[in-house]
């Protein structure tokens, strides 16, 4: 299945803005995570098609994934 | 205080209080310049300071604005700013606090703070700085470091809590306390290029939805920094939350975010809610 992750900030330092990869059904966003290489207290904030989710979450064909780095300067 | 009414309408012209005549008053009837503001705006007669407000902020709603009280959490990047714009915009109250002194490097981007402020209190260069801009604001500075212990008797009687810390852990136990008071949250924050504000309600946990992955982490701005420009932009939204807030007017951000990306020129709105497990 396709999908496509955007990535936001920092996280697309040595990596991308947007990016459709193939993957196999049933997996999760920590997998993704994983296979771009961004470290899981790097993420605070994931979204798929514009609706808050988790680590856990289930992705399917044509979804958009969305990853947000935290931000906490004042 | 009769008198005092009689003067004010005597010296207004075209509904505005000139400072001369303002500080006329104060001389005349021995008051300071804080009760001669409410007394104008008592009558609908405007201090000719926000004349430059009044085609957003009619004279009642600069009453109102006069009349409510605000604490910034946090002296510094963003809480200078946001401490500078509220008592230009009139807040009538407000609490500025901060643990720390000035040092050299928050002088990139620091508005309240000067070379010849180094090493004096945050809040006490703030307040020096309100009572110079706007001398009809009561400001209330304290040097403590806000925590979860001492939040309720430092927010107390507050109508708009504005975040200005640097530190997440921090931040939650403040969304926490907001949230145990019934008090609205103005959220904010900065690192590097990037910046995001939200408005938390009461009841909505925004703040603790937003860092749920991340409690005891720290944020870009440890790798980043913070430039002299994210600041002062996320500083200037939060205080139009606080006034539309404080004066009823428009819609905030609420279970919203607004994600600023100053590198790329991106701004995002993304929705804040229970998070779904697909």
């Amino acid at each position: 299945m396709q999908v496509t992750i955007k990535l936001f900030a920092t996280l697309r330092q040595g990596r991308f803005d947007v990016d459709t990869l193939n993957l196999p059904p049933k997996t999760k966003v920590t997998d993704v995570i994983q296979q771009i290489g961004v470290p899981h207290k790097e993420v605070t904030l994931i979204f798929i098609n514009g609706r808050h989710s988790d680590f856990s979450s289930e992705l399917h064909e044509g979804d958009i994934l969305a990853l947000f780095p935290p931000v906490g300067g004042g | 205080m009769k008198k005092l009414d009689e003067f004010l309408k005597a010296n207004a012209k075209d509904e505005l209080l000139s400072w001369d005549a303002h500080k006329k008053a104060m001389k005349v009837f021995r008051l300071g310049c804080r009760h001669v503001e409410e007394a104008a705006l008592a009558l609908n007669i405007l201090p000719a300071r926000y004349k430059r407000n009044q085609k957003s902020i009619t004279t009642a709603l600069q009453r109102k604005l006069f009349q409510s009280k605000s604490a910034v959490i946090g002296c510094g990047g963003l809480g200078g700013y946001i401490i500078e714009e509220l008592a230009r915009l009139g807040i009538g109250t407000i609490k500025a606090i901060d643990p720390d002194i000035f040092e050299e490097h928050n002088l990139n981007r620091q508005i309240l703070c000067k070379v010849s402020d180094l090493g004096k209190p945050k809040a006490k260069v703030a307040k020096t700085r309100v009572k110079t801009v706007n001398p009809a604001v009561k400001i209330i500075s304290l040097v403590k470091a806000f925590s979860r212990e001492n939040g309720p008797e430092l927010l107390e009687g507050m109508d708009v809590v504005v975040d200005a810390l640097d530190s997440i852990p921090t931040r939650i136990e403040l969304a926490e306390c907001c949230a145990k008071l019934n008090i609205p949250l103005v959220h904010g924050t900065i690192g590097g290029w990037y910046g995001q504000i939200t408005t938390q309600f009461p009841g909505d946990n925004t703040i603790q939805i937003i860092y749920q992955n991340c409690k005891d982490s720290k944020g870009l701005e440890i790798k980043l920094g913070n430039p002299s420009f994210t600041p002062a932009i996320i500083a200037s939204l939060q205080v139009a939350e606080v006034c539309k807030l404080l004066t009823g007017q428009g819609t905030p951000l609420r279970k919203k975010m607004l994600f600023i990306n100053l590198l790329d020129m991106e701004v995002d709105q993304i929705e804040i809610g229970q998070t779904i497990s697909c």
